[in-house]
């Protein structure tokens, strides 16, 4: 669970070795340049097989100018924001109750395993079919690619939490709510946040496949329609803004763990 | 002799464990006086810390019953503070913060919080390490931090489970003084477990010992030395007959 990108500079660490650390991944990206570079400059491909990183860059240059792609990206991380939102907020919700109470767990968990047996994919055709093409269906997936990993991770948080801790608050005659808020939340957070940024990804893809299914707007239309027109540059800057937003999540979360959780270490 | 505040009527306590019933506790019955400062001793194993557990409200008696203040205990009582055996501290939490807990609990005013914090911090000698993390902490500044925060909300009764037992040996004796000026003079009353039978009598008015599994009470011995107990009280004749007798009773080394 220590696979978080380290955002900020520790204390100890200056400036000067965080530009240090940020050289092997300079480094790295400009090689993967140079070999993109040939391999689209001497290989003889045409454009709309593989385009160079020039290409790509002036088409982004382009969709920035003309604005498609800040608006396409904004629906795209709109769909995304909120259907992490209502996705953790069940599943938050929902693993509480089942750390609570050993009956619902045993009532719930089979049908909770049997739906995530089903790759949420293959049922987004039919998510549509209900709810239509609009926002919400494609909110709804994201929110159910997000929900198990957030379910699972607080289910298992409320219950690591330590039995020596709970009879502490019991004796303190911690009310529920507090009994939350000070020891069940911080204890919880860590795998809480593990969850999340692993749904933080999953979420951006969820997006994706839905507006791939149902095109109307979004990074996963505009990569649709640059397809159809063999705009293959376009398609590559549709995918790397999707990169750069997965990234972006999963950052945030990072940092919020190294934010509410220096006390690990 | 003052008024009865903890009594303990007929106390038994059975674990049900994997494969047997086991009685931990059995047929404990005595009572605490207002004000008293009472110390238990025992082997390893005996149910000491249950004993305490079922006086502070936290475990349910399989039988008999505690009464504090003449009435039966239900569960855990803002007037009754506890000390575990283990510093049970939270983590995320700096030792100013985990001193601070019970009072954010009842929500006692910010500036009233922060000046008895400080006060507490100085008692047990940990100036200077307010903002450190309790991994930071050796195990003896652990368990300051924990008798810190068991006196913060100011209770009446003070359940200790082995406070000073992680302490070095000159600690342990500052520590104690510092806890029976605190018992006198803010009136508490301190039922203290230890293993040392020289620190019971030092500290305590009457040591409790109990046997062996299950745990039955053994002695009930009146300590009756003048108060401020002083150090040099432990190598009198009179001291060195009352751990004899308690350590016959106990019936083995501890
Ligand atoms: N929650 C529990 N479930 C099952 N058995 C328990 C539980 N708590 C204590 N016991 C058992 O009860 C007995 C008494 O335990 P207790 O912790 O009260 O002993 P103690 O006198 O405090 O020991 P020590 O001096 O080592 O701290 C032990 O045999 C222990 O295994
Ligand atoms: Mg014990």
């Amino acid at each position: 669970m220590n696979n978080n990108i380290n955002l900020k500079a520790p204390g100890s660490r200056g400036k000067r070795s965080y530009a240090l650390r940020l050289m092997p991944v300079a480094a790295a990206v400009g090689v993967c340049g140079a070999v993109w570079q040939a391999a689209a400059g001497f290989g003889g491909m045409p454009a709309f097989i593989l385009p160079g990183p020039m290409a790509v860059a002036g088409r982004l240059t382009d969709s920035l100018s003309d604005g498609s792609l800040v608006r396409h990206s904004l629906v795209t991380l709109g769909e995304v924001l909120a259907g992490m939102a209502a996705g953790v907020g069940a599943a938050a919700l929902l693993g509480y109750l089942l750390s609570k109470s050993r009956l619902a767990e045993q009532i719930l968990a089979p049908y909770i395993v049997a739906t995530q047996a089903i790759p949420v994919v293959a049922i987004a055709p039919l998510l549509f079919i209900w709810l239509g093409s609009g926002l919400e269906s494609k909110v709804l997936i994201c929110a159910l690619i997000v929900f198990f990993p957030v379910l699972v991770n607080t289910v298992i948080g409320l219950r690591s939490v330590s039995a020596n801790l709970r009879e502490l608050m019991r004796s303190l005659g911690a009310s529920r709510w507090q009994n939350f808020r000070h020891l069940e939340l911080p204890a919880a957070l860590p795998v809480l946040l593990g969850g999340l940024k692993i749904g933080a990804t999953l979420s951006v893809i969820g997006a994706v496949v839905g507006e791939f299914i149902a095109p109307d707007r979004g990074l996963g239309f505009l990569i649709s329609i640059a397809r159809g027109q063999y705009d293959t540059a376009l398609v590559f800057v549709g995918v790397f803004s999707l990169v750069a937003m997965a990234l972006g999540l999963y950052g945030l979360v990072a940092w919020a763990e190294n934010r509410f959780l220096a006390w690990r270490e | 002799m003052k008024e009865k505040i903890l009594e303990a009527i007929h106390l038994t306590k059975e674990f049900t464990g994997a494969e047997k019933e086991l009685r931990a506790l059995g047929e404990v019955s005595f009572s605490i006086a207002r004000e008293e400062f009472v110390c238990v001793v025992g082997p390893s194993g005996c149910g000491k810390s249950t004993l305490l557990r079922l006086l502070g409200g936290l475990l349910r008696p399989t039988a008999g019953e505690v009464l504090f203040e003449g009435r039966a205990l239900a569960g855990p009582s803002p007037r009754i503070g506890f000390m575990f055996q283990l510093p049970n501290l939270m983590p995320w939490r700096s030792v100013e913060r985990n001193i601070r807990l019970p009072l954010e609990l009842d929500g006692t005013p910010e500036a009233e919080a922060r000046a008895a914090v400080k006060d507490l911090v100085k008692l047990v000698g940990l100036t200077g390490f307010e903002g450190s993390l309790p991994r930071e902490l050796s195990g003896g500044m652990a368990q300051r931090v924990a008798l810190a925060r068991a006196l913060a909300h100011d209770p009446e009764v003070l359940l200790l489970d082995e406070p000073f037992g992680a302490l070095d040996a000159m600690t342990r004796d500052r520590m104690g003084a510092e806890l029976m000026r605190i018992a006198r003079d803010r009136r508490k009353t301190v039922v203290m477990v230890t293993h040392s039978i020289p620190e019971a009598i030092l500290m305590a008015d009457r040591v409790l010992a109990l046997t062996s599994r299950p745990g039955r009470l053994r002695l009930d011995l009146a300590v009756g030395l003048p108060r401020p107990r002083r150090e040099e009280m432990t190598y009198t004749k009179k001291f060195g007959a009352m751990a004899e007798r308690i350590r016959a009773a106990i019936g083995e080394a501890v």
